[in-house]
């Protein structure tokens, strides 16, 4: 569809010239969220199950990508992977128990490892605790190519490994393990009549939802140069839902839009205090209520029934 | 007196009767979850501010109104329920046919909401609430405050009280035809939909009370009930939400459990919650007291 | 003339999109037992349920003891003396036997008493405190059609009652049908059994495809087998 196609092309032409217009960090973050945001969706669009505990994939990736760096002196390349391949382990070792369950189940299951693994961040010496990992220098990448002090540099980086992750996705959705995904999360039982086995298929979207996340968590990290306890904390895992939610659970551009959208409303609101919590939750309620298929949702039946009218 | 592998018995005991407490709201927090999830399918993530507005409400009753914790402890819970009973026929009954998933996202909104609110006014310190029955007795291997033995006696009293309720009378008898079939249920002439916000009322009321005789025993404060709730959740998946006296039994067994670990092996007493959770799943995944639906 | 107790007049009923009744139409009197019969699929189940309120969306007119009853809520239908009796029995499995038979609340005077009950169902009597769902398949059905007796309720519908059972059973079930005719209950029938249902009718209304397309008073049907049995398909 060339209407697609078009948005595509506009939505890359402003990514490439974006940080002359916003601020270099701003937008990091912004696209780090968006790759959590479409992670954690890749579970719950594609495969029915809603995760609440997803920060923590995003937050131990964070951990791991600062210890590499910081205190075991490595390059960045590294600490990146062992932000992905920390969380896939992660992701295997709850994926495989919580996929046991389903529905409203799998989303208490997941808060409840996430909780442990909370508290066992705040215990663990290597997190530092309280006070986080602080100070993850920036270290060039490539052996030393790219210099990723220069934010706006480092913003194409991470806009590569953004639009990577994004893509990593796309791909996966229109394979035929995304076919049978869709089989499984439509009609379980057919697809298991049929001899698939939708524990298996589940369970590597579960690893693959969570190995994305900790690219995104690790990717943060190397931006801000921090991890904290507020990274595997349940408001972060509340907050990935919300983005998605916000910006349509249905669609693939919708996490991106929605984390964007949260990103800029917590800049403006961060005067606000604790009201910010307020406010989410009331667009919580209202899209629950009333627009359940968030922002890009909403506006591409809009645009269809405009199209079909007109 | 006796030493049980070289922990003293005030230590042991005292851990133990903390345990029990705990156990206490677990077992009191987890049956309000059941049984509204038994009859609407929502797991009310808001269950913990519910907690949190009993404990506000009885604390803002004294500090504004003068009225003493035993009234408070029927009054608030009223309060809390009618509010719950607000909230269902406003919103909960809207989404009922949706899936399951839109219910929680709810309630995890309006949690969000309430407690965002209290933390604005109020701040996340707490404040402390008076022990209505101060002092307590020297039982020579603890000592036992009064108040906390009446909070672990009250919450026994009170989950057997609603398991005698649901489990023996003619009401109970109806909630739990409306959970198995309430199409039928209703086709024989009972108003299956007040029985519905009637039953989210009591659950609501029941986290409400347990927030009251929370109150002199932690802090008042805007997030006390989230660091409960998500606890309970682990319970709730544990005990499997089949019966009630299941959640009852695992409520307080984990109470326990939590407690011993407090003394044997501390840096895991966060979490063995969690890793009980973790077993269980991987032995019987509906849960100990749970029926796979 | 018999006073007509409900008369149901251009019944459509959906489940979702699938569009099941397409125009049902039929009349009970005070008193009467009135089957409804016609192969799988025709409609039956689906009439009853639309009789008693509870399908998705239904149109038309269902008026009994002359109140529209189309636009109204399944309790406040039970409530104006009309009780149900599902296929599948719905016999409640974390209620005991007592519990089940007394969940229906009465809702008019007149119904029967749990001894009454109790007399005309001893085996139930046995077995109050069993687990609703423990009953043999018999039993459950005794069970389904006793708990609604007691409500008051004067028109009764009920749905394959003797289905799966076994022919003594179905035997006991049509002399208690029998008496709680001779009681003066009104009952609307569906029944697949076409033998048990001539035992015990004083007409009975043929659907196919979703509408009533013949009716054969008792008198007539052996006249009328032929046809009959045609439109069964046996």
């Amino acid at each position: 569809m060339t209407g697609q196609r078009t948005v595509a092309i506009v939505l890359l032409a402003a990514a490439l010239v974006a940080p002359w217009f916003a601020y270099p960090v701003f937008l990091m973050t912004a696209l780090c969220f968006a790759l959590f945001a479409c992670a954690f969706n890749l579970l719950l669009g594609y495969v029915g199950l809603m995760s609440f505990g997803h920060a923590m994939f995003f937050g131990i990736a964070g951990y791991f990508y600062g210890h590499v760096v910081k205190a075991w002196n490595m390059p960045p390349e590294l600490g990146l992977l062992a932000g992905v391949v920390g969380a896939a382990i992660l992701g295997v070792a709850t994926g495989a128990l919580a996929i046991r369950r389903q529905g409203i189940y799998f989303a208490m299951i997941t808060l409840a490892f996430a909780q442990m693994i909370y508290f066992f961040c705040v215990q663990a010496p290597f997190t530092g605790g309280e006070d986080g990992l602080q100070g993850i220098a920036r270290k060039p990448l490539l052996g030393g190519l790219i210099p990723t002090k220069d934010d706006r540099v480092l913003y194409y980086v991470v806009l590569a490994i953004f639009l990577f992750g994004y893509g990593a996705i796309y791909r996966f959705i229109h394979s035929p393990f995304g076919q049978v995904l869709k089989a499984i999360r439509d009609n379980e039982q057919r697809a298991v009549s049929l001899g698939y086995e939708a524990d298996r298929y589940k369970l590597l979207a579960f690893v693959l939802s969570a190995a994305l996340a900790g690219l995104a968590g690790a990717t943060k990290a190397m931006v801000l140069q921090f991890a904290t306890l507020t990274d595997v904390s349940a408001a972060m895992s509340g907050e990935v839902v919300l983005m998605a939610l916000v910006g349509g659970l249905g669609t693939i551009i919708g996490p991106v839009v929605g984390a964007f959208i949260i990103i800029t409303m917590q800049n403006y609101l961060a005067s606000f205090g604790e009201f910010v919590l307020v406010i989410q939750g009331t667009i919580f309620v209202v899209i629950v209520m009333a627009f359940r298929k968030g922002l890009v949702g909403e506006l591409a039946d809009w645009w269809k029934s405009r199209r079909l009218t007109g | 007196m006796f030493e049980l592998l070289g922990i003293p018995p005030q230590a042991l005991f005292g851990q133990l009767l903390l345990g029990l407490i705990n156990g206490a709201f677990y077992a009191m927090l987890s049956l309000g979850l059941a049984v509204i999830f038994g009859m609407l399918n929502v797991i009310n993530f808001t269950h913990g501010a519910q907690y949190m507005l009993g404990a506000f409400a009885a604390w803002l009753m004294l500090t504004e109104l003068n009225i003493p914790f035993w009234a408070a402890l029927v009054l608030s819970p009223l309060a809390v329920a009618l509010f719950g009973i607000l909230l269902e026929k406003v919103m909960l009954k809207r989404i009922y046919h949706l899936d399951h998933l839109y219910g929680f996202l709810l309630t995890f909104g309006l949690a969000l909401i309430i407690e965002g609110l209290f933390q604005w006014r109020w701040g996340s310190s707490g404040a402390p609430y008076p022990s209505p029955i101060p002092g307590g007795t020297n039982l020579g291997f603890m000592f036992l405050p009064t108040y906390r033995g009446f909070v672990v006696v009250a919450a026994l009293v009170i989950c057997l009280v609603t398991w005698y309720g649901i489990e023996r009378t003619k009401f109970g008898a109806y909630l739990r035809a409306a959970t198995e079939n309430p199409t039928l249920v209703r086709a024989f002439g009972i108003n299956v939909p007040r029985l519905i916000t009637l039953t989210y009322g009591l659950g609501v009321g029941l986290a409400a009370l347990a927030g009251v005789l929370a109150a002199p025993i932690q802090q008042v404060s805007a997030l006390m009930g989230t660091n409960l709730v998500l606890v309970v959740f682990a319970v709730v998946v544990i005990g499997g939400m089949g019966s009630i006296m299941g959640s009852i039994v695992t409520g307080f067994g984990l109470g326990l459990v939590e407690g011993l670990t407090k003394v044997f092996y501390p840096p895991a007493s966060n979490t063995v919650i969690f890793v009980v959770m973790a077993i269980v799943l991987l032995v019987k995944p509906a849960g100990l007291f749970g029926q796979t639906k | 003339m018999v006073e007509t107790l409900l008369k149901v007049d251009s019944l459509q009923a959906w489940y979702g999109e699938s569009h099941i009744l397409h125009g049902v139409g039929f009349e009970i009197g005070r008193g009467e037992l009135v089957t409804l019969l016609g192969r799988n699929g025709a409609g039956k189940t689906t009439t009853l349920k639309s009789v008693m309120g509870i399908v998705e969306k239904r149109s038309g007119s269902v008026r009994f003891e002359d109140r529209e009853t189309v636009g109204h809520p399944s309790d406040e239908i039970a409530r104006l003396g009309i009780a149900y009796c599902p296929e599948e029995r719905g016999i409640f499995s974390s209620l005991n036997v007592e519990e089940n038979l007394l969940l229906p609340p009465v809702v008019k005077p007149g119904g029967m008493s749990l001894d009454e009950i109790y007399r005309l169902f001893p085996n139930l009597l046995e077995r109050r405190r069993s687990q609703g769902t423990k009953l043999s398949g018999g039993e459950q059905q005794m069970l389904a059609i006793g708990r609604i007796l007691r409500t008051g309720a004067g028109l009764l519908l009920l749905d394959e009652p003797t289905e799966g059972l076994a022919p003594v059973i179905v035997q006991r079930i049509g002399e208690i049908i029998r008496q709680l005719k001779s009681r003066g209950f009104t009952i609307l029938l569906v029944e697949q059994n076409f033998h048990f249902a001539a035992t015990v009718a004083d007409r009975h209304y043929v659907m196919e495809d979703g509408r009533v397309v013949d009716m054969i008073a008792s008198a007539d049907v052996q006249h009328n087998i032929g046809k009959l049995q045609a439109y069964l398909g046996v």
